[in-house]
């Protein structure tokens, strides 16, 4: 049984639907990767999930936990959820911390909120996990504000501060975006650590499919508020099959081999104020038919274990199908 | 050790505040005393306009009036340094002492209506921004619109219509009971609230939407938790910026609103001293009041550094 189940996820703001019916499970201690452009709802099915949209939003649909549901559950349902079993961390670390709470305080703050721990033993344990994500002389930086630390060092205190709830799930909405290349290396493996030692699930969202590779089991890729490919991590990056997921792939450059034109994914995302009643993907796809601008793809199993919602799907082995040498290239 | 080194800093911060306020009030000093010899002869003034030349001259000749502007200025400096503000040409008094003794007669005014300002201010913004878009937000942008945008005077003028001309309720002017009071303080925080309540509002919203405010509601934290000990807090900057403005104009800011309701404060005296050209008084009224505004700002900075610590170290270094 999967730890959270996700069923016909719908989003709306202000009438447009921006989520259209998102199906997802998460199962203990599994990391998975959710992909896909700036907008197509990465962020917001899990902000969803959580009862975290402001109130102008409409959210239908069944988020389970447990078997606990929890789309129109109780305020203090949610509170416990939220940070206890689930912990989310954040793209910009700098702003998402508060700028006037030191910031051993704001990790105590989940302690006393969780786990009931008050005072000095709440204090302690907020420089023990400071010093489990790795940030030095943790107990002199537990006194200090968000904006004497560096935007890695700030992302470290989110993680601590969500792992100060002992979560089951980390919900990561681009944890490594804001930050530099080196800094992104070393926050993927302490994600990863964490992970292991914790055997919490995690679901990444990003944008960048080498961190993807490198940290999660499965990938979940998304358009326009659907998801349209969903697979074990190894069978999606050797063979995407929609051709939104190939044209991610082409579009990374690679270190191996000869230089080679990258190639785009031409078009925009779609505005969701007026998507086409056909696949969604359609004006930008090469492969597309009439029939698909006209009739809506739907995520159906593959013989390989995948699930897919395309009618042309890529079939065979691409030119730039991946390797792990893709991966590098990609987390560079 | 980075304390140490921080105080050192808040040290040279502190000074040259306080370089810059003693530079501002030496400002203020100068245009008063010149505008003022400018602007009438007292002599005229204050013995009416049938007075015989002599008695102008005589009276010119008394407050030094004769000599040149440069030479009364360097005098005027010279007496302030030794702590004299001079006197009242109209009965000798002391003018320091003729201000002090109408400031507790102010404060009686602008103290209660400080407080109405900021009790129903501040709530009123805090509560339309957290429900934002509600009937009760549109409620409190239109009473702000209201309340700041109608004069001081307009405001004393219609209360005063309504309560003391047709309903008879309270007195329209003097100062013997609390009951005259009500429609002075009622007059002169009106305007406040709209503002305070305004600023508020726009503080919270903007502070709402800030990615800390999503942090703390992902770690489970109840909504009044993180209302009241992440988004008040941050909020409370720009608020404080306000207040300090009220706090410093508790002296000068019932000017229109002393005249209208014949209160014999402050800012009574400042009207009918400049009308008579009463140099002394006017000038040490001019003092007082430029003293309170730069101690209020002194005060808003400090609360800056305490309320914001990215505010504390960018002070510092300046």
């Amino acid at each position: 049984m999967p730890f959270i189940s996700i069923r016909d996820l719908r989003v709306a703001f202000d009438g447009t639907q921006v989520l259209h019916g998102v199906n997802l499970d998460v199962a203990k201690g599994e990391a998975l990767g959710l992909v896909g452009e700036s907008g197509c709802g990465k962020s917001v099915t899990w902000l969803a999930a959580l009862g975290l949209l402001p109130g102008t939003a409409r959210v239908t649909g069944s988020v389970t936990l447990d078997g606990q549901e929890l789309c129109g559950a109780s305020r203090s349902t949610l509170e416990g959820v939220r940070g206890g079993r689930v912990a989310m961390i954040f793209q910009d670390p700098s702003s998402s911390l508060n700028p006037v709470i030191r910031v051993g305080r704001q990790i105590a703050e989940t302690l006393r909120i969780h786990r009931g721990l008050m005072g000095d033993a709440a204090r302690l344990e907020a420089i023990r996990l400071m010093d489990m994500v790795g940030i030095p002389d943790a107990r002199k930086r537990s006194d200090t504000y968000p904006h004497e630390l560096s935007g890695g060092q700030c992302q470290r205190i989110m993680i601590a501060m969500a792992l100060a709830g002992e979560p089951d799930l980390l919900i990561a909405d681009e944890p490594t975006t804001a930050l530099d290349a080196t800094i992104q290396a070393q926050i993927l493996d302490l994600l990863s650590a964490v992970r292991a030692e914790t055997g919490m699930a995690m679901v990444f969202i990003s944008h960048d499919l080498g961190a993807v590779s490198q940290v999660c089991d499965r990938i979940c890729v998304m358009y326009a508020g659907r998801i349209v490919e969903e697979g074990r991590i190894d069978a999606t990056f050797g063979n995407p099959r929609h051709p939104y997921t190939r044209g991610l792939f082409d579009a990374i450059p690679r270190l191996e081999g000869g230089r080679e034109r990258l190639v785009p994914i031409h078009g925009t995302v779609p505005d969701p104020r007026n998507l086409s009643n056909g696949c969604a993907f359609s004006p930008r796809c090469d492969r597309a038919t009439d029939f698909c601008r006209s009739n809506l793809p739907v995520l159906k199993p593959q013989p390989d274990g995948r699930f897919l919602s395309c009618f042309h799907p890529v079939t065979g082995i691409s030119k730039s199908s991946c390797t792990s040498g893709q991966h590098e290239s990609a987390a560079a | 050790m980075s304390y140490v080194y921080r105080s050192g800093h808040m040290l040279s911060f502190f000074l040259s505040r306080m370089l810059r306020a003693a530079i501002t009030i030496l400002l203020v000093m100068t245009f008063a005393f010149c505008v003022l010899r400018l602007s009438g002869d007292p002599a005229q003034i204050l013995l009416g306009p049938d007075a015989p030349q002599d008695a102008i001259e005589a009276f010119r000749e008394r407050w030094g009036l004769n000599d040149p502007i440069v030479v009364q200025y360097w005098a005027y400096l010279k007496s302030l340094w030794s702590l004299d503000f001079g006197v009242s040409m109209r009965d000798k008094s002391p003018a320091l002492q003729l201000v002090l003794e109408r400031i507790p007669t102010t404060l009686q005014l602008t103290i209660p209506a400080l407080i109405l300002k900021v009790g129903i201010g501040i709530p009123a913004g805090v509560y339309a921004a957290l429900h934002r878009q509600s009937i009760a937000d549109r409620g409190v942008i239109m009473m702000a619109v209201f309340g700041f945008t109608i004069p001081s005077f307009v405001v004393g003028l219609l209360l005063v219509l309504i309560f003391s001309v047709t309903l008879g309720w309270l007195p329209s002017g003097g100062q013997d009971t609390w009951m005259h009071g009500i429609l002075p303080t009622l007059t002169m925080s009106i305007g406040g609230i709209g503002i305070l309540a305004r600023f508020s509002r726009s503080a919270m919203i903007e502070v709402l939407g800030q990615p800390y405010i999503r942090t703390a509601s992902a770690k489970g934290m109840s909504w009044r938790d993180v209302v009241w000990k992440h988004a008040l807090p941050n909020a409370s900057v720009p608020i404080v910026t306000i207040v300090g403005f009220m706090i410093g104009s508790l002296i000068a800011g019932a000017v229109v609103v002393e005249t209208i309701f014949s209160w014999p404060g402050v800012g009574r005296l400042l009207v009918v001293s400049v009308s008579n050209r009463d140099l002394a008084v006017v000038q040490c009224l001019l003092l007082v009041i430029a003293g309170t505004m730069v101690l209020a700002n002194l005060a808003v900075d400090i609360m800056y550094g305490w309320l914001d610590p990215r505010l504390r170290s960018k002070s510092a270094a300046h």
